[in-house]
């Protein structure tokens, strides 16, 4: 099933669909090149959330674990920033998985293969710091699993022993079990209300592998907000190496804006390039709870909109 | 026409440009000055008095042969005044906007000595656009394809000069720009109500009309580093502009509502939150706030003017020092006092305050006073003690310069840069300190002026032709 979609673009109403057919966006003089973009593969994970293999074979071939990617949806698009979660040199396509939280991934996800990405540009970011460790602990809180992936994968690679909590709020909200599985030693689904795995949070499920005298030498801990400071206090006492991945606003990806700026041990960074991937007990994560709330009633507002538009077109359809 | 004679010439009165209304144009992202009619063109045209040896000329980055345009223009021959502008100026539409004319050609002007100088600015605006609008973007002559390919990295001014040389000369030219839109500070930075996206956008049509190609959504230093372009270019031009912004480092910067110049010029003008929610990029609601912008050059002007056009209730300049020493244009000064900017002078912030979580509420300025002339010969200004206040804002801008952004040096050791992160060129031929690889521009001279990064981007280009087609040694 394909869904449709539509916006207001300078007075005319857009489908979403057609403008997505690149060469149909010609109209307007934007720079449009080669053949790229293209969406080859989209499916569901789990509700709201959706994986998406994309035709970019230099990003392909260049990125690195824990590096990302800034996309725009259409014309007058937002830029966001998502994790490159995988990536495949031989057809060239990298993977993201994106969880639908607003207007702009919301509407990504009405996209389906065949379809393009207006731009897409990467990859932006330094790559996570994949050496031998000895033990490492990934830890990932919904959609942050997808972005733990890659960098679990490469500490495998690099001789570590891997092993991850996946944790959801429910069953369906646990994510990338069978990936996680192929490429780590042990994992560990956790969810909030029990239903699948271990019943509590993730920082519980690591509370007891610590107490369990496992000797763990690296934490990677990727979700939401209080999921990383909470996994940070976990570790400290303990003077556990503790990486998170930060997760502010973004504009550009390059350094030029400023917008993404963060402080960690109480210096100002700016996440785009000088992470995402920072020490976890020298973030301040109060900062960035309060900073990632600037827009929030802006993006009510962007949202609302789109679901009046989006409500249209379905009654249009179903008429 | 009967002749004029010189004294006659000179004793017209310059010609103002038509423009909007203060109060109408404070609410609106239309242009401000809305050019010259051709009457009124003509009639400026008749003071320049041709002088033998013009100073205008020596005054301008690029010498434009001034007179010789101008001549053209009383004549009414406006598609020559065009072509000879762009001998020497590659962007002359974006040129007679945002050059500070005041600084150089009007500041020599012989008329300028006893009278107001010819409008040179305005009249070069009025070719340019005349061509554009009458003639469309006429495309220049191409030299026989030679088989060499160059690689742009920016596509700002100095990028898109360079292109439009080097395709002239018959080489193969790649525009490489990291965001998704061509034009750099031209259409990230200045505002549609100062130079209309639409004037570069037809400068970027004509070059790819030319045969110029774009690739947009390229970082070079992470899509490509400067080495693998080397691979397939027999040449590099860089000119990344100045691309990294200085915070105040005051207490408080990281309050909601504190943006750098380059963030909130981004999200109203390459992304067109002003048009928001239909364009997607939100912009902090500024109706009704208080702004407080800090800086006194274009890009403070540009801020705050915008603040007022998205509904500030007051929008103030902050400034260290006193109105002498801004360097905004003038025109710019005067437009933002018309518009109802209000100017603080000889303060400094201190501190910003803000709510329990997280919102801006204040900043805390120190008054200053003029003190001893420093190295520079300008009065430092000192601060005066206990002279202390706290402005109620929800908004700042901080608009006081900007660094070199990193990418492309630490993605090549072998580019020598300066401490500021400024690439080292050869000042005649604009090679850096890598064989093949040029650069121009904010990049190689910090933040400085349109023209200026223009005029580097044409010198490099003439320099690369030469080392593509012999082969040179570095
Ligand atoms: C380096 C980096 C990598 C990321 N990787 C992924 C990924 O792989 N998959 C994925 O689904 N998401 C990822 N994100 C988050 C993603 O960019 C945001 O969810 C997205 O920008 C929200 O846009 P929107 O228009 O849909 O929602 P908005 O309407 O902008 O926001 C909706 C909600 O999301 C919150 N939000 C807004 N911006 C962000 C943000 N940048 N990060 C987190 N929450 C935000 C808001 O507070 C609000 O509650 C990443 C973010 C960063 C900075
Ligand atoms: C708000 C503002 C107002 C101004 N007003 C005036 C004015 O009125 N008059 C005047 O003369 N001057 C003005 N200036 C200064 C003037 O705009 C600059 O001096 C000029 O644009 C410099 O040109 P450039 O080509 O060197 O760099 P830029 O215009 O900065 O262009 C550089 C381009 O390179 C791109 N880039 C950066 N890094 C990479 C990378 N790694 N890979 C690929 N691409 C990259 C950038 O995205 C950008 O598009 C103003 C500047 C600002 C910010
Ligand atoms: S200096 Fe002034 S009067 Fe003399 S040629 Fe130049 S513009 Fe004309
Ligand atoms: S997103 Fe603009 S500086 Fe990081």
């Amino acid at each position: 099933m394909h869904s449709s979609t539509i916006f207001l673009f300078h007075n005319y109403v857009v489908f979403l669909k057609p403008l997505n057919l690149k060469k149909q966006v010609c109209y307007r003089s934007k720079i449009i090149w080669i053949n790229m973009n293209r969406i080859i593969e989209a499916r569901f994970l789990a509700p709201d959330i959706k994986l998406f293999k994309i035709e970019a074979p230099k990003i392909a071939l260049k990125r690195k674990a824990g590096q990302f990617i800034i996309l725009r949806v259409h014309p007058d698009g937002e830029r966001i920033p998502l994790t490159i979660a995988d990536s495949d040199t031989k057809d060239g396509t990298i993977t993201i998985i994106v969880q639908g939280v607003g207007k702009t991934t919301k509407q990504l996800n009405t996209l389906e293969a065949g379809e393009y990405i207006q731009d897409l540009v990467g990859p932006l970011g330094k790559a996570s710091d994949i050496e031998f460790y000895g033990t490492a602990v990934s830890i990932g809180g919904g959609v942050g699993t997808a972005i733990a992936y890659p960098t679990a994968k490469a500490l495998k690679e690099a001789g570590n022993k891997v092993i991850s909590i996946i944790g959801g709020r429910t069953k369906e909200l646990v994510l990338l079990e069978d990936e996680m599985k192929a490429v780590c030693d042990e994992v560990y689904p956790t969810t909030d209300d029990g239903s699948y795995g271990f019943h509590g949070f993730v920082t519980q499920k690591l509370q007891e592998l610590i107490n369990e005298g496992i000797k763990i030498d690296l934490v990677l801990a990727i979700g939401p907000i209080p999921m990383m400071s909470a996994v940070a206090e976990v570790t400290r006492p303990y003077g556990i190496k503790t990486i998170v991945s930060l997760n502010p606003i973004m504009i550009d990806g390059t350094g030029m804006c400023g917008g993404c700026r963060a402080i960690v041990d109480d210096k100002t960074v700016f996440v785009c390039v000088d992470g995402p991937e920072f020490d976890a007990h020298k973030v301040n994560f109060n900062i960035l709870t309060k900073r990632n709330r600037m827009y929030l009633l802006q993006e009510k507002i962007s949202y609302e909109h789109f679901c009046k538009l989006d409500k249209m077109v379905k009654e249009t359809v179903s008429n | 026409m009967a002749e004029i004679t010189p004294k006659e010439r000179m004793a017209i009165k310059r010609h103002h440009m038509l423009e909007q209304d203060a109060d109408v144009r404070n609410k609106n992202f239309s242009e401000v000055n809305l050019g010259y009619t051709v009457e009124l063109a003509k009639e400026e045209a008749l003071r320049c008095i041709q002088c033998k040896k013009p100073l205008c000329i020596g005054g301008c980055p690029v010498s434009i042969n001034i007179p010789a345009f101008i001549k053209k223009i009383e004549e009414g021959d406006f598609k020559s005044a065009a072509a000879i502008l762009k001998k020497d100026n590659a962007l002359p539409a974006v040129c007679g906007r945002v050059c500070p004319q005041e600084e150089q050609c009007e500041k020599v002007c012989t008329v300028g000595k006893k009278n107001a100088p010819v409008a040179i600015g305005y009249l070069e605006r009025f070719a340019a656009d005349w061509e554009r609008e009458n003639l469309g973007i006429q495309l220049a002559e191409k030299k026989p394809n030679s088989g060499k390919k160059v690689a742009i990295v920016g596509g700002g001014p100095a990028g898109l000069s360079c292109a439009g040389d080097l395709i002239q000369m018959g080489h193969d030219v790649t525009v490489f720009e990291a965001l998704h839109d061509i034009g750099g500070v031209l259409i990230y930075g200045i505002p549609e109500f100062r130079l209309p996206k639409a004037i570069v956008r037809a400068e970027v049509e004509g070059l790819k009309k030319m045969g110029v190609e774009f690739r947009t959504n390229s970082v070079i230093g992470l899509t490509d580093t400067i080495d693998e372009l080397l691979e397939e270019y027999d040449a590099i031009f860089i000119g990344v502009g100045a691309g990294l912004p200085y915070f105040l480092n005051v207490p408080g910067e990281q309050l909601n509502g504190v943006y750098s110049s380059n963030e909130y010029l981004t999200r109203v003008n390459l992304m067109k939150a002003y048009d928001f929610p239909r364009s997607d990029t939100p912009m902090f609601n500024i109706e009704g706030k208080q702004v407080a912008v800090f800086g006194g050059g274009n890009t403070a002007m540009d801020a705050v003017r915008t603040s007022l056009r998205l509904g500030a209730k007051r929008a103030m300049i902050l400034y260290r020092r006193t109105e002498a020493e801004m360097p905004a244009r003038i025109e710019e000064i005067k437009h933002a006092k018309e518009e109802g900017v209000e100017f603080m002078l000889l303060v400094g912030p201190i501190e910003f305050k803000g709510t329990d979580d997280g919102w801006l509420r204040s900043v805390v300025i120190q008054k200053m006073e003029l003190g001893e002339p420093d190295a520079s010969g300008r009065r430092r200004p000192v601060p005066i003690e206990d002279a202390i206040e706290e402005i109620p804002i929800e908004v700042a801008v901080i608009a006081i310069g900007n660094g070199s952004n990193p990418i492309i040096s630490k993605t090549t050791p072998d580019l020598n840069v300066n401490k500021w992160g400024n690439i080292l060129v050869d000042e005649n031929s604009m090679k850096s300190s890598k064989k093949g690889v040029f650069a121009g521009g904010d990049i190689v001279t910090g933040g400085a002026t349109v023209i200026l990064a223009m005029g580097a981007g044409r010198k490099a280009a003439k320099a690369i032709d030469e080392y593509v087609r012999n082969k040179e040694t570095w």
